[in-house]
């Protein structure tokens, strides 16, 4: 804890950065270092991260990659810090070279390059992307934030809207279904509902305000706000309209849930609400006093309605602050002021959004999941275990077939 | 279909096209201000003309996926012993030589009693005795499914170089380790989306 700073200390750094310093009155002199006597660094093309400000993206594997969460501040994620989920690699694809083909129940079978999918009026809006399987299972103490789920995102894309294609293109009214259907190496497909379609689907290629990165489906993807990730299909190169479900690897053997009922849920693609405390969270080290808490929460069914946050292990509950704007499918910041005693406690927070839906605990979940769950569409409220002296854990949960 | 007027009202056959679409909102998108919004707002022409039309052949070259009616599958026939020594040079690597499974998933592991592999019948056969691992026999609800993925995907570090005879022949040895089919059974257009999966009734459409 910075102790306070007085007349002494500021003659004495003075005294000794006196090289420095020849012409700072020493009476005024606050930092080390004084970046005010000589010119400073000139523009440049990018403008790169402070070298003091080291962002990265976490527990980077072959397959994927997560966004920071603990360390980011706003809704937006960087784009550079969007996490990665990949089943064949990331394609490189020339832009030049890239086709849209939009064919099926169709009147009109069409084919696309990028410069005339970008001619079509544009739609812009900013939401949530989440990997269906962003859940830990048998995590440790020594978990952070974005171990936890760090595979979400929020970005404002840009694109077409499906509404706008399929009308050009004469959608037969009899097609429910559309695939959807990539050009990496895993050719990933998934089918999705027409609704989807006239709602609000898109084909973004535009990422904050920028070109996707290659990682994020360069040079158009699929985005289903709200939907689960592996549906907004990256590196879209086909459509193919139908009046039923294809039926692909992705929505039948993986991305479904077997219950405790003995069924299993197929198509589980919207999002239930969910929120985390991303600081304090370990690996953060507190001192008793005022704390603000922090988090963000999101929900696939609409706009986050609340956050409560319980200081007490679950106990007791109070509302959190949401910092605006508050969008539908989209990350939403919270805030809690709260003063720590100092003793051992259990920090928590639990999400409602605008349906109704609250945030279930992990018991609750898993009564209806049973002990054979997958990791998919996993949603539990997170704790924070703080002891005595400060340091702050994950709080571990029983594996779920114990 | 209709025109929009100078005033931006829509006549009546473009409105009932809009409706017949899933409601006028999708061609009126709201305030400006509002996120997303079809991009089709008023002043909307009925075509933009962009783009050119697909031909009969780009289409076939394209259109790889099947259907779980068959719909889609090609040519070609394969048997469990015309896949066994494909299986054996391109999959065991990674997913066991008995599809037991490795770094990539298990393939084989189906047994009547456990179908399906969680929920109240498989928790009360199961006892004290270790999980029956998810599989394809147990877990694949579309025989179809897996001709539709091996020949898209696989194997991973060369995919789509499998010819269909290859890829039923694959289908044939999968099939036949877990039990589904006959050692000799024949693998093809019309005999693959007849084979009976043991998980085809456990998926529910999404409900919660």
């Amino acid at each position: 804890m910075p102790r306070k700073v007085t007349r002494r200390d500021i003659l004495a750094g003075a005294a000794g950065a006196i090289g420095a310093a020849t012409l700072a009155p020493a009476g005024q002199r606050v930092h080390a270092q004084d970046t005010t006597k000589s010119p400073g660094g000139p523009a440049s093309a990018i403008g790169a991260r402070s070298p003091h400000e080291p962002l990265a993206r976490g527990r980077v594997t072959g397959l994927s990659s997560r966004t920071p969460l603990q360390d980011l501040h706003g809704m937006i994620t960087p784009s550079d810090l969007h996490f990665e989920r990949h089943h064949g690699g990331v394609p490189e694809i020339d832009p030049d070279d890239y086709r849209l083909l939009i064919h099926g129940m169709v009147e009109r079978p069409i084919v696309l390059t990028l410069a005339e999918l970008k001619r079509f009026p544009a739609t812009s809006r900013i939401c949530f992307l989440e990997c269906s399987g962003n859940y830990p299972t048998g995590a440790g103490p020594e978990t952070k934030p974005e171990l936890v789920c760090g595979m979400t995102s929020t970005t404002e894309w840009t694109g077409v809207s499906l509404a706008t294609l399929f009308r050009e293109i004469g959608a037969s009214s009899d097609a429910t279904w559309f695939l959807a259907e990539g050009q990496d190496a895993a050719v990933m497909t998934r089918s999705v509902p027409m609704e989807k379609a006239w709602d609000d689907a898109m084909i973004a290629y535009a990422q904050n305000g920028e070109a996707l990165r290659p990682s994020q489906g360069y040079p158009a993807r699929l985005l289903l706000p709200g939907w689960e990730g592996n549906s907004n299909v990256k590196w879209l190169r086909r459509i193919e309209l139908a009046d039923q479900p294809f039926m692909t690897r992705e929505e039948t053997s993986k991305y479904t849930d077997p219950l405790a009922d003995g069924t299993a849920r197929q198509f589980s693609f919207v999002f239930d609400a969910r929120s985390i405390i991303t600081s304090p969270a370990y690996p953060d080290v507190v001192e008793p006093g005022w704390i603000e808490l922090r988090g963000v929460a999101w929900s696939g069914r609409g706009t986050i309605a609340k956050v409560d946050v319980s200081t007490d292990g679950g106990r007791t509950w109070q509302e959190a602050r949401l910092q605006g704007p508050v969008l539908k499918q989209a990350h939403t910041r919270f805030r809690h002021l709260w003063r720590w005693d100092g003793s051992e406690t259990e920090i928590m927070s639990r999400a409602t959004d605008d349906s109704g839906y609250v945030q279930p605990t992990r018991a609750a979940l898993r009564a209806v999941r049973g002990r054979r769950a997958r990791r998919y569409h996993l949603n539990p409220i997170t704790a924070w275990r703080i002891q005595p002296n400060g340091q702050v854990y994950y709080r571990e949960e029983p594996p779920w077939d114990a | 279909m209709g025109r929009v007027t100078p005033r931006g009202m829509l006549t009546a056959p473009l409105l009932a096209a809009a409706l017949a679409l899933g409601g006028a909102g999708i061609l009126f998108a709201g305030p400006a201000a509002a996120q997303g919004g079809s991009g089709a707002e008023q002043g909307t022409p009925e075509s933009f003309g962009f783009g050119r039309a697909a031909t009969a052949e780009e289409i076939a070259a394209w259109d790889i996926d099947i259907m779980p009616d068959g719909t889609g599958l090609p040519e070609g026939e394969g048997t469990a012993a015309s896949g066994a020594p494909i299986y054996a040079r391109q999959c065991a690597v990674c997913h066991g030589q008995s599809g037991e499974g490795g770094v990539a998933d298990r393939l084989v592991g189906y047994t009547p009693e456990t179908t399906p592999p969680f929920g109240p019948r498989y928790e009360e056969w199961r006892g004290d005795g270790p999980d029956v691992p998810y599989s394809i026999g147990n877990y694949w609800p579309y025989a179809t499914t897996l001709f539709d993925y091996i020949r898209r995907a696989m194997p991973s570090n060369a995919p789509g170089t499998l010819e269909a005879d290859q890829v039923y022949g694959l289908v044939a040895w999968i099939l036949a380790e877990n039990g589904l089919i006959g050692a000799d059974d024949a693998m093809n257009a019309t005999t693959l989306p007849a084979v009976e999966m043991p998980a085809r009734d456990i998926f529910v459409p999404q409900e919660r």
